[in-house]
């Protein structure tokens, strides 16, 4: 799950780390009092949407609208929200059509001496947390991973005793952070790690991280990802939540149990396992086609799931046809059969429907499905599947 | 001989009270598993399936004799469980749970690690060798006993594989569902060095999937290590990056982890690598024929 920057800052605070002020506008007016609130010659609006890449971003309503901008007057401030606010963000991360900005942060300006970069991730490999820096702040971090790993700077750490100090001080020497610095690092680099592990967090990077002139370290970004599995000892993130961020018909699909990630293609998926649902995906394009979904619907899939599966799948406009592929363990094949026939009276279909039954009571599921009035083509493997629902497409 | 598990193998259930704990004991039964018990904290005396249900592991361990446990405990409590399980010195952990925090199953690593259980999952499908034991929720008729180990990621998928090296003849000797989790007990090169002592078993077969690097540590180590025929199979190269596909390990994340680095490591380790999901039996028999 992820949230937006204001509300990692949000975070942030309560853990101690540090921040600039600023306050949320959902208006152009608001934005021009916060300017005027924060009190300061000079301040940065900054379009809140779930994704990277925003200072380069343009609008496609205002196309010499950046998504982050230096602001020097009230009025300016005013101007530059409008610009933004029910506008379309396009940056590398949003795809062609952008994201609406809901909202903005006007946040006060800074003395930046530096401007690092600092994560903290799971270090899958050695199964525990890591919190990387590089000197390398303010660009894309992926680019400096990928042709100069050497500028990356990696301490993995325990979630119960966090960073210890002496982890502290090596990355400080690696990245020149010297004299009071040092500890203003430890006490931020230790609230970020607590923060980590006591908010479950599955992400977490500032990009930048500045060290002021001063010589004090600022977060002048947040972003936060959460661990979805965490959910339930986390009651808070409801409220965390914006939906108009997410895709609707995955919102839907999770709030129905089903796996489902909206793809490009136009063949609709609906398979039982995440493994079995993206080779099914895979096989597809093998066979020349392209997937319109992923669509796990998970092994205690009922008739109700099935067909909100299948209304989902078709609300789809790009979808001409669908693959039903099913490897009946625990799911039995009649199971699956009876919700097809149900789905199909109920749903309605419109577009070819091929479908795969093999495991847990297959002859029985493919009679029920021979014998209702239900138009669909069988296949008797994964191969032979593929092959036909491509060919329905002409 | 087998991995893991075998017709000797002592099974208490986690969570044996619950619906779906229930429904897999019987399953498990069925197939011929020495089920011998289960546990539900606050259930103890009670019986279901007809076998007796315990407070704590460790009672139960004492009283049954159990070797293994089957995890269905509900992902807020499951990371105890595997500890109490791990802390009663059960030797075999198959925690089929799907949910488990990440940041729980840290430490739940580290406790597997520092002591003489192995732990399976979480989010797997389980573990079976064919005609002898079955611990877990996969079908078990589809199962035949024959001469390839198999590991994985996913669970459909490897019903997948071992429908299809059944239809081939090859058979398996023991399927072991790793977990579709970033953070999993046990690894891929956890059951090559286990699958490469094993006299029965004759090829491995691995099923991999987008995210993390598991499948490449694979590979290097096959390549030093395995004298066995592997064939293998990645899914999602066709998963867009930054999306979780399902599984909590399936996602392509900076840039990393995808199904094309995988598949290239793979191969330069000498593995045959199946181009479709439809032909991961075959790509098994060409890695066999390939051998002799």
């Amino acid at each position: 799950m992820k949230i937006h920057e204001y509300q990692g800052k949000q975070l942030f605070q309560q853990f101690g780390v540090n921040v600039l002020e600023n306050r949320v506008s959902r208006t152009p007016e608001e934005a021009a009092a916060a300017f005027t609130e924060l009190g300061g010659a000079v301040a940065v609006v900054k379009s809140q949407i779930h994704a990277g890449g925003r200072g380069k971003g343009t609008f496609i309503e205002k196309p010499e609208q950046h998504g982050v901008q230096l602001v020097k007057s009230a009025d300016e401030a005013r101007e530059v929200a409008a610009a933004m606010l029910g506008n379309h963000l396009v940056t590398i991360q949003t795809g062609p059509d952008g994201k609406k900005v809901n909202q903005v942060i006007v946040e006060a300006g800074c003395d930046i001496a530096r401007e690092l970069y600092l994560g903290i991730v799971l270090d899958r490999a050695n199964k525990q947390p890591v919190l990387m820096c590089s000197q390398e702040g303010g660009v894309e971090i992926e680019k400096v991973a990928h042709e100069t790993p050497e500028k990356i700077f990696k301490e993995r750490f325990d979630p119960a005793q966090g960073i210890e100090s002496y982890q502290v001080r090596k990355l400080c020497k690696k990245l020149g952070i010297e004299g009071k610095s040092v500890r203003a690092a430890d006490k931020f680099m230790k609230a970020l790690c607590r923060l980590y592990v006591d908010t479950d967090c599955s992400l977490m990077e500032i990009n930048p991280l500045v060290v002021t002139g001063d010589g004090g370290l600022v977060a002048l970004d947040a972003k936060i990802n959460f661990d979805s599995n965490a959910a339930f000892r986390h009651k808070e993130w409801e409220e965390m939540r914006d939906l108009s961020e997410e895709e609707e018909s995955e919102v839907r699909a999770s709030a129905a149990g089903l796996s489902y990630v909206k793809l490009e293609g136009n063949i609709g998926c609906l398979v039982n396992g995440a493994g079995l649902a993206m080779s099914t995906m895979d096989i597809i394009k093998t066979h020349g086609g392209q997937p319109a979904n992923f669509l796990d619907v998970g092994g205690g899939a009922n008739a109700d799931k099935v067909t909100e599966a299948f209304r989902i799948i078709l609300s789809d406009p790009n979808v001409k046809a669908v693959l039903v592929n099913i490897f009946g363990g625990i799911m039995k094949c009649t199971t699956i059969a009876e919700a097809i026939v149900v789905a199909a009276k109920s749903v309605g279909f419109t577009v070819p429907l091929v479908v795969r039954l093999e495991g847990t009571e297959v002859e029985e599921g493919r009679r029920i499905l021979e014998e209702s009035d239900v138009e669909l083509v069988t296949a008797t493997d994964l191969g032979d599947a593929a092959e036909k629902v491509v060919a329905t497409l002409g | 001989m087998s991995i893991l598990i075998n017709k000797d193998t002592k099974v208490i259930c986690q969570g044996i009270t619950g619906n779906v704990g229930e429904f897999h004991t019987r399953g498990c039964l069925d197939y011929g598993t020495q089920m011998v018990g289960g546990v539900t904290p606050g259930k103890g005396g009670q019986t279901v399936a007809g076998l007796p249900v315990f407070d704590t592991v460790e009672e139960a361990r004492l009283q049954t004799g159990a070797n293994a446990t089957m995890i269905f405990v509900p992902p807020p409590f499951a990371a105890d469980a595997i500890l109490e399980a791990i802390d009663a010195g059960i030797e075999v952990v198959i925690a089929v749970t799907e949910g488990v925090p990440v940041i729980d199953m840290v430490r739940v690593y580290d406790a597997a690690k520092q002591s003489n259980s192995v732990l399976v999952g979480p989010n797997c499908p389980g573990v079976i060798t064919a005609d002898e034991c079955k611990i877990g929720i996969m079908p078990g008729y589809i199962h035949q006993k024959g001469c390839v180990g198999i590991m994985s990621r996913s669970g459909t998928l490897t019903y997948e594989a071992v429908w299809q090296t059944s239809n081939l003849g090859l058979g398996q000797t023991t399927c072991v569902g790793l977990g579709g989790d970033p953070i999993v007990g046990t690894s891929f090169i956890d059951c090559l060095q286990m699958f490469q002592d094993d006299d029965e078993t004759e090829a491995i077969l691995m099923m991999g999937e987008i995210g993390g690097t598991a499948e490449e540590e694979a590979a290097a180590y096959v390549k030093e290590h395995i004298t066995k025929p592997v064939a293998a199979f990645i899914a999602g190269r066709t998963a867009p990056p930054g999306k979780r596909m399902g599984h909590a390990g399936a996602i392509i994340s900076g840039g990393k982890g995808t199904a094309a680095e995988k598949i290239s490591a793979l191969e330069a380790a000498g593995i045959e690598v199946a181009s479709s999901p439809a032909d991961m039996g075959a790509a098994m028999k060409r890695a066999i024929e390939n051998a002799n």
